[in-house]
C-alpha cells in the first residue's frame, strides 16, 4: 500500500483500463490537450493518443449520446462531465437513451458506458454549479450508481464500472479530489464490487450512513462523539444502485440507531429510500425514529455564510445523533 | 455483400409493396385495437428506404427514428418478427418490450427504432465513431425526419461527425410536416439541406419518390466515404399518405394536396419505369402484390397465435448481468438471506 490522492487513484484507473481493453476511450470536455478540467486525465493523451483520447466541444447532449451509439456496436466508452451538473445537458442520453435500451430491444443491446465526473457541491459555485444528482440517477431503472470517497474506493470502483456491461455513473466527489489515502501497489489488481458498502470505522451506540463528500464528515464527527463516549459506526454506502441493504442492516441490528448523512435534497433523497428500507425489513431492530441529515430544501445560494448553511455539517450531524440517542 | 448494382429492381419493387401492404395491414389492426400505444406509418415514403438499403452492404449500420418499421423490413426482419412487436409478442423483434416506435435487430444491424425526436442523431454519430475508431469501412445511415432538425441533439450530433470525420450519411425524409406542423412553420431555412452547410457537410436534395435516384445517389456518396470518412446529408423529399400517428386525420392538409402526391407514387413509378423497359409485366406486378399482401396476413396470424412474454420475464432485461432488484442475486451472488421476523415482500414491495 502506498498513499495517493483521489485524483492521482482516479487516473490510475483510467490508464490501467485503456492499457488493458482496447475497447476503451476517454472522451470528454478538456480531457486530453488541457490534460482534464481537473487534472484527472492528465498525462493520458501522451501515454494513449488522441484515437483514445479525445477532446470534445461543449455538447454534453452530443457526446454523452455519441458514447451510447459507440458502446451499442461494441466500444467501451468513458464519458466524463465535467461536471455533473452539466450532465443535464445530456439528461435525454443519460436517462433515456443508456439505460432503456436493453429493455426496448429486448435485450439485443446492453449498453457498457461509464459516465463519470465531479458531483455535488463545491465552494460557492451557485445554484447551477452545485448539483448533487445521485438521487436523480438512481431512481432510474438500468442505471448503477457509485459514490466513492476515498482514493481506494474510487480506484476500484472505476475500474469496476468499465468493466461493467450496463451503463454506470461514477460520481466523483469534486471537493475530496486532493485528499489522500492508502491504495494498493498499481502492480495489484484492484477492483471494488459495486453494491458494496464499507464499514469505514466500527461503533456500537448508532449507525452514520454516508456517502461520498459526507464520509470524512461523518469521521471527524465520529471522533468528537467519541469523547462524550458515543460510539458511531461509519457506513460507507459506496454504491447507491445497487443499495446493500445487507451491509445497512447488519449495522443497525448491532447498533439500533440511525442518522443518514447525505449530500443530496431531502425531498426524494437517498437517504429517504434508506430510511424507508430499514424500517419495512428490521422495523423492530431501531430503538429510536431515523434521522436524516441533507442539504435543505432549496437552490445553492452563492453567498459563502448561507452556502455553509445549506450543506449537511458536524454540528447537523452532532445534533441529529444526539436525538436518536437521546442524550 | 452484394454490389450495389446488382441489387435487383423487381426485388426492390417487391420490397416496396411487402412495405405498404404491411402498414395496410397494421393499420387495420390498430383499429381492431390488436396493436396498443402509437404507431406511425410509413406508406408514400417506401422508395426511401429502400433505395437507401439497396445502395449499401448488408453490414453497414442502419439506423431511424419511430416511424421505422420500413427500415426494419427493409433490413430483412421477417414480417412475423415485426407484426409480433406490435402485437406486443414474445416473438417480436424487439420480444414485445418495444413496441412499433422501438423495433431492433442486431443481426441484421438495424439500431432501432427511436422515439424521442432527435435523440437518435447522436448515437448514429457514436456508432460512425466506432467504425472509424476499428479502421473499418462501414457506413452508418442516420435517417431522420424533418422535424428532428430543430432539436439541439441534430445539431451537436452534426458538428461532432463533421469535427471528427465520421463515415455518417444523414438522411433527412422531409415528408413536409413534423407532427402536424408544416415545415414551413417550423423551420427558418427556406430548404432543410441548408442546415449540413452549417457544419460543412455536402449536402444534396434528392427526389424521395424516385427509388432510382435515391439509390444512385446514397451509392455514390457511400463509395466516397468508404473510400475517405466524412459525414454527408441528404435530403429526401417525400410525403407521408397517411397522419403523423394513427390518431392524426391530418387535416392540416388539403385533399388536392395528397393526391398530388399520390399521383408520384413511388410504387407506381419504379413499376412504370420497369414495365417500359420490359422488365415486368402486369400479371408478374400483380404476383408480387398478391405474395406481399399473403406474407403479410400470414404474419397477423404468426402474431395472434404468438405467446405473451413471461410475467417471470420482467427483470430479465433491465440490467445486463441479470436482475438486481427486487432481492435477486447477481451472478455469481449468494441471494439474500431473509431476516428472521421480516415481514415478508408484498407484491409491490422491494
Amino acid at each position: 500500500m502506498r498513499e495517493i490522492t483521489y485524483r492521482q487513484a482516479l487516473n490510475e484507473a483510467l490508464a490501467e483500463e485503456l492499457e488493458r481493453d482496447p475497447n476503451v476511450f476517454l472522451m470528454g470536455e478538456e480531457v486530453a490537450e488541457y490534460q482534464g478540467a481537473y487534472k484527472v486525465s492528465h498525462g493520458l493523451l501522451q501515454r494513449f493518443g488522441p484515437r483514445r483520447i479525445i477532446d470534445t466541444p461543449i455538447s454534453e447532449n452530443g457526446f454523452a449520446g455519441l458514447g451510447v451509439g459507440a458502446a451499442m456496436v461494441g466500444l467501451r466508452p468513458i464519458i466524463e462531465f465535467m461536471t455533473f451538473s452539466f450532465s443535464l445537458v445530456a439528461f435525454d442520453q443519460v436517462v433515456n437513451n443508456a439505460p432503456n435500451m436493453y429493455t426496448m430491444s429486448g435485450g439485443q443491446f446492453n449498453i457498457p458506458i461509464t459516465f463519470r465526473g465531479p458531483n455535488g457541491p463545491a465552494h460557492q459555485l451557485g445554484a447551477t454549479h452545485s448539483h448533487a444528482t445521485e438521487n436523480f440517477y438512481a431512481s432510474v431503472p438500468g442505471l448503477k450508481v457509485c459514490t466513492p470517497a476515498t482514493p481506494r474506493d474510487a480506484k476500484g470502483l472505476l475500474k469496476t464500472a468499465v468493466r461493467d456491461d450496463n451503463p454506470v455513473l461514477v460520481l466523483e466527489a469534486e471537493l475530496l479530489y486532493s485528499s489522500k489515502g492508502m491504495v494498493e501497489p498499481p502492480d495489484e489488481e484492484l477492483l471494488i464490487p459495486l453494491g458494496k458498502a464499507e464499514v469505514k470505522r466500527e461503533g456500537s451506540d448508532v449507525s452514520i450512513i454516508c456517502y461520498a463528500q459526507t464520509v470524512p464528515l461523518a469521521l471527524q464527527v465520529a471522533a468528537q462523539l467519541e469523547e462524550e463516549d458515543i460510539s458511531a459506526e461509519i457506513l460507507d454506502l459506496r454504491s447507491i444502485k445497487p443499495l446493500d441493504e445487507k451491509a445497512i442492516f447488519d449495522s443497525v441490528t448491532k447498533t439500533h440507531r440511525v442518522v443518514i448523512v447525505e449530500q443530496d435534497h431531502p425531498f426524494c433523497g437517498v437517504g429517504a429510500e434508506v430510511c424507508y428500507r430499514i424500517q419495512k425489513n428490521i422495523f423492530d431492530a431501531l430503538d429510536a425514529p431515523i434521522f436524516r441529515v441533507s442539504q435543505e430544501d432549496v437552490p445553492m445560494p452563492y453567498n459563502e455564510r448561507l452556502e455553509k448553511a445549506v450543506l449537511p455539517n458536524a454540528d447537523k450531524l452532532i445534533a441529529a445523533v444526539k436525538q436518536v440517542c437521546y442524550t | 455483400m452484394q454490389p450495389v448494382e446488382q441489387r435487383d429492381e423487381v426485388e426492390m419493387l417487391s420490397l416496396m409493396l411487402l412495405i405498404r401492404r404491411f402498414e395496410e395491414r397494421a393499420s387495420q389492426q390498430y383499429q381492431a385495437q390488436k396493436i396498443g400505444g402509437f404507431c406511425h406509418l410509413y406508406i408514400g415514403q417506401e422508395a426511401v428506404v429502400t433505395g437507401a438499403i439497396a445502395a449499401v452492404r448488408d453490414d453497414d449500420y442502419i439506423i431511424t427514428a419511430y416511424r421505422d418499421h420500413a427500415h426494419a423490413l427493409a433490413r430483412g426482419t421477417t414480417t412475423d418478427a415485426c407484426m409480433a412487436e406490435l402485437f406486443g409478442k414474445e416473438t417480436g423483434c424487439s420480444r414485445g418490450l418495444g413496441g412499433s416506435m422501438h423495433f431492433f435487430d442486431r443481426k441484421n444491424h438495424m439500431y432501432g427504432g427511436h422515439a424521442i425526436v432527435a435523440a437518435h442523431v447522436p448515437l448514429a454519430v457514436g456508432m460512425a465513431f466506432a467504425i472509424k475508431y476499428r479502421g473499418e469501412d462501414r457506413v452508418t445511415l442516420c435517417f431522420f425526419g424533418d422535424g428532428a432538425i430543430n432539436q439541439g441533439a441534430f445539431h451537436e450530433a452534426l458538428n461532432l461527425a463533421a469535427l471528427y470525420k465520421l463515415p455518417i450519411v444523414f438522411i433527412c425524409e422531409n415528408n413536409l410536416f413534423a407532427m402536424g406542423t408544416s415545415v414551413k412553420r417550423s423551420t427558418s431555412l427556406r430548404q432543410i439541406v441548408d442546415r449540413a452547410e452549417g457544419y460543412d457537410i455536402p449536402g444534396e436534395i434528392i427526389d424521395g419518390m424516385n427509388f432510382r435516384e435515391v439509390r444512385d445517389k446514397v451509392a455514390e456518396i457511400v463509395d466516397s466515404i468508404r473510400k475517405e470518412p466524412h459525414p454527408a446529408f441528404l435530403e429526401m423529399r417525400t410525403y407521408r399518405y397517411r397522419g403523423h400517428s394513427m390518431s392524426d386525420p391530418a387535416s392540416y392538409r388539403t385533399k388536392q394536396e395528397l393526391e398530388k402526391y399520390r399521383l408520384d407514387d413511388p410504387i407506381t413509378r419504379l413499376r412504370a419505369q420497369l414495365t417500359r423497359e420490359g422488365k415486368l409485366t402486369n400479371e408478374q406486378f400483380d404476383l408480387l402484390d398478391k405474395r406481399a399482401k399473403e406474407t403479410v396476413l400470414a404474419s397477423v396470424k404468426f402474431a395472434e397465435k404468438s405467446p405473451q412474454p413471461p410475467l417471470d420475464t420482467l427483470y430479465d432485461f433491465t440490467y445486463a448481468d441479470g436482475a438486481m432488484e427486487p432481492g435477486r442475486p447477481r451472478p455469481g451472488e449468494p441471494a439474500q438471506e431473509r431476516r428472521e421476523g421480516a415481514p415478508s415482500p408484498g407484491t409491490n414491495s422491494r
